[in-house]
């Protein structure tokens, strides 16, 4: 028979950590600290507006780009929370959740051969849906004494005269780096003195800890030469029901539109009216969540500075970055050694990136109880391994 | 601050002000100082424990009371209230608005003891004019907390 597999799907790495987390599957008093998503359910009201949506009879497709009052609802949001405005019949595109938007806007945007730009340690989609969509994905190290953030001479340095598109993935997932404006600044002109587009992924926007976050499609000349990616599944604890969206000029939010149009048809409806009570409706539940979630980080880094383990402050996301290099294992060996001897499970740094060698993701979308489990143990492992190398 | 630090102690009264202060971002010194000011103010009226008592071996019967009254000149409610409040066996006398007065939450250990209670004691205040009696059957929600809820996480292991 034929190979009946594409050349390029195969040769795509799979997300490294499977296996990993097929250990602590099976592994029945393991703490878990790597699950990438908030460990609140949907605010109860917005649920109910979905239900209520399923009792209306409301079961069929919605217009490809999404219900009106949804996009009309995302445009008032932006406005208030980003100090963008878009136009909702033009600019707005409703997706299923912010992965299609990343994937659609990477397929209507390159042609064969242009360059991607991706930062990492981020977000494992943004390579494989690069090389899908026909681009060469280009990627920039950042570095831990930069906290993680993208400077203006790295961007520099890695843009060719092929280079189409940079993601900006900030709030960043795995370290928890953010951007402030002085740095969306510089980013922005190199941005617009080298003429490329900038993907920014802003799925994280609502968890900063330092004021609010800042879009760079706000900064002057940037909101036509960026496309802004976000979504319901951090901000308001939805997940399962995937749903996002993607704002951006008008000529390529109508060719992603297509796209979108002939593989997905429209994001689901039952999630399209729940997304509309979050909208309107739903602020303080973020502030609720928000506020829970910096607890937990400053609870996090005060137990990391108690052990004597070195941590850069992160301002955004649900996750910390410490540093391992210390006891000279790779992220690998620290996390299964971490997972076997004291059945913690914390992500590997390498899972996001070459760059993230020598780092642990530690997210903390878990209860108060659970993470101050997980750093008793924590420091007894970092004491043992200690005393295994005579410190 | 005062309300973060409220809506941390109201879940859970028995936090230490060291790890309170870490969780808030605040010194050590301001935290007790500003829990001490509340207690003082009487902001912080107590750290009470809420306990499902169906678990327990110990009989108890709870029971809602609505009470219509006489309001006294000059005095309004408030006597009334007061005449009422000092029973040990009430938990909590509200002033409500629509058909009624005085909502009274009552504890006993019996059905008896507290119906005794309502038309021995309750029922025959002066100003008291009617009383209608609504036992507990079952607590779900208490301040906050469902009471027969465990805790499960439903979430996949792998997502990135």
């Amino acid at each position: 028979m034929r190979d009946p597999l594409a050349k390029e799907v195969v040769k795509l790495k799979p997300s490294g950590i499977r296996k990993f987390f097929d250990i602590v599957a099976e592994m029945k008093d393991a703490i878990s600290l790597g699950v990438g998503e908030p460990d609140f359910e949907t605010p109860w009201h917005i649920r109910d507006e979905g239900i209520y949506s399923l009792e209306k009879g409301k079961t069929f497709y919605t217009s490809n780009s999404g219900l009106i009052e949804l996009r009309k609802e995302i445009c008032n949001y932006l406005e208030r929370r980003m100090h963008v405005s878009y136009d909702w019949s033009k600019e707005v595109l409703v997706t299923v959740g912010g992965s299609e938007g990343i994937d659609v806007c990477m397929r209507a945007m390159t042609n064969p051969g242009d360059e991607i730009i991706i930062p990492e340690p981020s977000y494992v989609s943004y390579e494989p849906c690069a090389i899908l969509a026909g681009a060469k994905p280009v990627i920039i190290n950042l570095k831990a004494e930069n906290e993680f953030r993208l400077t203006a001479q790295e961007l520099l340095d890695a843009i060719t005269d092929k280079t189409k598109i940079l993601v900006l993935p900030f709030p960043n997932n795995p370290t928890g780096a953010i951007m402030e404006e002085k740095d969306l600044i510089e980013i922005a002109k190199v941005c617009i003195e080298k003429d490329i587009y900038v993907l920014s992924d802003e799925i994280y926007a609502e968890l900063t800890y330092k004021g609010d976050h800042v879009s760079i499609a706000s900064l002057p000349g940037m909101k036509e030469r960026t496309i802004m990616i976000n979504g319901f599944s951090k901000a308001y604890a939805m997940t399962g029901w995937r749903l996002g969206y993607a704002c951006g000029p008008k000529e390529i939010i109508q060719q992603m539109t297509k796209i979108h149009q002939f593989c997905i048809m429209c994001a689901p409806t039952t999630s399209q009216y729940a997304a509309i009570e979050a909208l309107k409706n739903g602020d303080d539940d973020v502030k609720m969540m928000r506020e829970s979630y910096n607890q937990r980080r400053r609870f996090l880094l005060n137990a990391f500075k108690e052990m004597g383990l070195e941590c850069f402050e992160p301002y955004g996301a649900f996750y910390v970055f410490p540093c391992i290099k210390e006891f000279g294992m790779t992220s690998d060996e620290f996390a299964t050694r971490f997972l076997e001897e004291e059945k913690v499970a914390a992500v590997p740094g390498t899972a996001f990136g070459e760059s993230g060698e020598g780092f642990l993701r530690i997210s903390y979308a878990y209860s108060l109880e659970r993470l101050k489990m997980a750093m008793e143990r924590l420091a007894r492992f970092v004491e043992k391994l200690r005393k295994e190398q005579g410190r | 601050m005062r309300e973060k630090i409220l809506s941390i102690l109201e879940k859970n009264s028995r936090i230490e002000i060291k790890e309170l202060a870490v969780l808030l971002g605040f010194s050590e010194i301001d935290v007790a100082n500003e829990v001490k000011k509340m207690e003082e103010e009487g902001v912080i009226c107590g750290y009470h424990t809420l306990i499902d008592w169906e678990k327990t071996s110990i009989e108890k019967v709870s029971a809602l009371i609505e009470v219509k009254v006489t309001p006294q000149r000059g005095q309004g409610f408030d006597n009334i209230a007061e005449r009422i409040y000092k029973y040990p066996e009430v938990n909590a006398v509200y002033l409500i608005s629509g058909g009624f007065d005085l909502l009274v939450s009552l504890e006993g250990k019996t059905l008896k003891e507290v119906s005794s209670f309502v038309s021995d004691k309750l029922a025959t205040l002066d100003t008291v004019l009617s009383t209608a009696t609504h036992f507990v059957l079952k607590k779900y929600k208490d301040h906050g907390t469902i009471l027969d809820k465990k805790e499960v996480d439903e979430r996949e292991q792998f997502t990135l």
